[in-house]
């Protein structure tokens, strides 16, 4: 039985990832900003198979509360796996005039889960395996002018990883990069939806899948690493010209 | 929130523009609207316009999909609003409970169903879908929230089941399951010539079995006129193992048929070709649920194949007489007019009454069926037909209706008025707007 802790439970990514997870029985931790939606995410998940489900809520950007989050959790058993999907799309424009709405941005996109990842690689490396997943983004892969303060943060845990994934491999740590599209969620709520948006339970698949793999880089859809190869294989004196 | 045209009612008629607001949790407020009504918005398998709400707001409720309580001991479950049938047989079909009653499609929410009072093929055992609401919540403009059953806001609760999404937002609610053995239906499909012979089936079969429902030849007139095949079923018994809920559908209508794939030969042909394929009288199989209850969707976007002006769907009930002159009166002028389509759907209506105010069904025979959207030559027909069907003291139902009179409506629901008081000031519909406006 999978025993998972997942943060920012009340993503709609989360949600489905939870909604898989509880179909195979497994036993869950919640972790959240708000209790009232982590209660409604939890009594879904009861309903729908999975063998325990625990919640916590806490607030993500107040970081010394992670490893307090983190020793309840222990509290309550053992953990294989932590999948972190929390994020917000933020705004770009506002964020390049006014700096400390840009640092707001990586404190939820970036610090946050840097945080994440060193308190739970930490548990991880002690308990001699696991799996440790964070969704980054494709955003991250080159910086463009429509979305580089969002890009850059994710960028920042797309290498954060690399190096723990090096630094974990032989301590039977698995380190796992998500790196989705545009998926249907209510961060992209706002947006005219095309044929390019996944549904939140086909990245959920696509995630387990990539996990049960012991994969270290997943794209969902496939099709955006060859989308985001052919954009960074752009030269940077082209690529400045772009309205990308 | 931007107006957009691309929410359609299943009919795709009449094109609207509005402003969707997608509501992602039932614990938050309604949004702010000033000067503009909102009108929840599941699915979108109302056919008219009964699910819109032009120039205004759209509050979309599928995000509300979350399963609250399953007491898988006592067959009861208490989902979100936006959770649609389909959702749900998936979860409970394994721990053997099925809908107490289900319309001719899973991809319907939970609110869509109770705000339409849906009625399914055991009509005559069950009642309608609110007979099986043992409670649900509305969430109001005004920020109350109320607990609504039949012993608790009463009035709200009769309201709200068939009050057609206005009454504010159902954020969740309760139903009662039925027990089944397996997911399996044993079903008989049998060949009638005639009305008469409709007739004596329906009376036959509703006594023996729980699901019955006719097919109609609606373009074979004279002699045959009302020719059909008549399906009824149970659920089967201990004896058949299988336990295994459906899949989701694999074949799509990938884009708009032209405007003359439908027309008086093609749907001739098919319907002389449906009721010639079964040779004999009477043919009995055991089937999984999902082919006897929701056979249109095993084909995503079947709508499509009306084209891009979209169709009408008509369907009304009129009491029985011991002749059954109107409803051969309505036939014999859809026969002539030779507009009809396939899939005219006949069934009689038991007497069990809804706790719904404006709830559709009442008992008598019910009759619905497709028409392409040819314009005023339809348009023409539908009004001639409502006049039999008003004059015999019949109604249309509201979930499938884009175009019948205000005079039409008040004079065949006079419940109307009573229920206006109900209406939520921030609520409002296409539907409404335009079936109340003074005769």
């Amino acid at each position: 039985m999978r025993q998972v802790i997942i943060i920012g439970a009340t993503s709609a990514i989360a949600q489905a990832l939870g909604r898989r997870l509880a179909g195979e029985g497994a036993r869950l931790m919640l972790w959240g900003r708000s209790l009232e939606k982590l209660q409604i995410v939890a009594a879904d998940l009861r309903a729908r198979g999975a063998a325990a489900v625990e919640l916590d809520a806490f607030d993500f950007n107040e970081f010394t509360c992670h490893p307090d989050a983190l020793q309840r959790a222990r509290a309550k058993g053992d953990w294989d796996t932590a999948i972190i999907c929390h994020g917000s799309l933020g705004d770009q424009t506002a964020g390049e005039k006014i700096f400390a709405d840009a640092e707001q941005q990586f404190r939820t996109n970036c610090l946050s889960a840097l945080s994440f990842l060193t308190v739970l690689a930490n548990y991880f490396e002690l308990r001699g395996g696991g799996t440790l997943a964070a969704i980054s983004s494709v955003a991250g892969d080159r910086g463009r002018q429509s979305n580089y303060i969002y890009g850059a943060s994710k960028s920042a845990v797309t290498t954060f990883m690399a190096g723990l994934r090096n630094r974990l491999w032989a301590k039977g740590v698995r380190v796992l990069t998500i790196k989705p599209g545009f998926v249907d969620t209510p961060m992209t709520a706002h947006l005219a939806k095309n044929r390019l948006f996944a549904t939140p339970d086909k990245v959920a698949g696509d995630i387990l899948k990539a996990i049960n793999q012991g994969k270290c880089v997943v794209y969902t859809p496939w099709f955006w690493r060859w989308v985001m190869l052919a954009i960074r294989l752009i030269p940077e004196t082209i690529f400045r010209r772009l309205k990308l | 929130m931007r107006p957009s045209d691309q929410l359609q009612s299943w009919g795709r008629y009449p094109r609207t523009v509005q402003s969707a607001c997608p509501f992602f949790w039932s614990t938050e407020q309604l949004p702010q609207t000033p000067g503009r009504t909102v009108l929840p918005f599941g699915l979108g398998r109302s056919y008219g316009d009964s699910c819109l709400n032009d120039e205004n707001v759209q509050l979309l409720t599928r995000p509300l999909d979350h399963i609250l309580e399953f007491d898988v001991e006592n067959g009861l479950l208490r989902c979100e609003a936006g959770v649609s049938l389909d959702e749900i047989l998936r979860l409970i079909v394994p721990h053997r409970w099925f809908l107490p009653t289900t319309p001719g499609t899973k991809f319907v929410t939970v609110g869509g169903a109770i705000a339409n009072d849906v009625h399914g093929k055991n009509h005559h055992r069950a009642g309608t879908f609110g007979c099986h609401v043992t409670q649900f919540e509305l969430l109001r403009s005004t920020g109350e929230r109320w607990l609504c059953s039949p012993s608790h806001n009463r009035e709200w609760f009769a309201a709200t089941i068939g009050g057609l999404g206005l009454t504010g937002l159902i954020t969740w609610a309760e139903l009662k399951l039925r027990r089944i053995a397996n997911s399996q239906l044993e079903m008989e499909s049998v060949k009638f010539p005639d009305l008469d012979e409709f007739f004596n089936l329906s009376a036959d079969s509703d006594r023996r079995f729980e699901y019955t429902v006719a097919w109609l030849d609606c373009l074979a007139g004279g002699k045959s006129l009302g020719r059909g095949i008549f399906l009824r079923g149970n659920h089967a018994g201990p004896e058949v193992k299988a336990l295994a809920p459906h899949r989701p559908p694999h074949i799509a209508v990938p884009l708009d048929f032209p405007d003359v794939a439908l027309n008086h030969f093609s749907i001739r042909a098919f319907n002389t070709l449906y009721y010639a394929r079964q040779w004999r009288k009477t043919v009995a199989y055991t089937v999984p649920y999902d082919r006897f209850f929701y056979p249109l969707d095993a084909i995503n976007h079947w709508n499509r194949i009306y084209g891009r002006r979209g169709f009408f769907q008509y369907q009304f009930v009129v009491p029985m007489t011991p002749d059954q002159q109107s409803i051969r009166r309505i036939l014999t002028q859809i026969t002539a007019s030779g507009r009809g389509s396939f899939l005219a759907v006949l069934k009689t209506f038991g007497a069990i009454k809804s706790p719904g105010l404006l709830s559709f069904p009442r008992p008598g025979v019910t009759l619905a069926l497709d028409f392409p959207n040819h314009g005023t030559g339809t348009l023409a027909l539908l009004e001639a037909l409502d006049r039999i069907v008003l004059d015999a003291g019949g109604r249309i139902y509201p979930a499938k209706d884009a175009r019948m009179s205000p005079r039409m409506f008040q004079e065949s629901y006079p419940e109307w008025r009573q229920f206006r008081q109900w209406i939520d000031p921030q609520f409002s519909s296409s539907f409404w707007r335009r079936v109340t406006t003074a005769i």
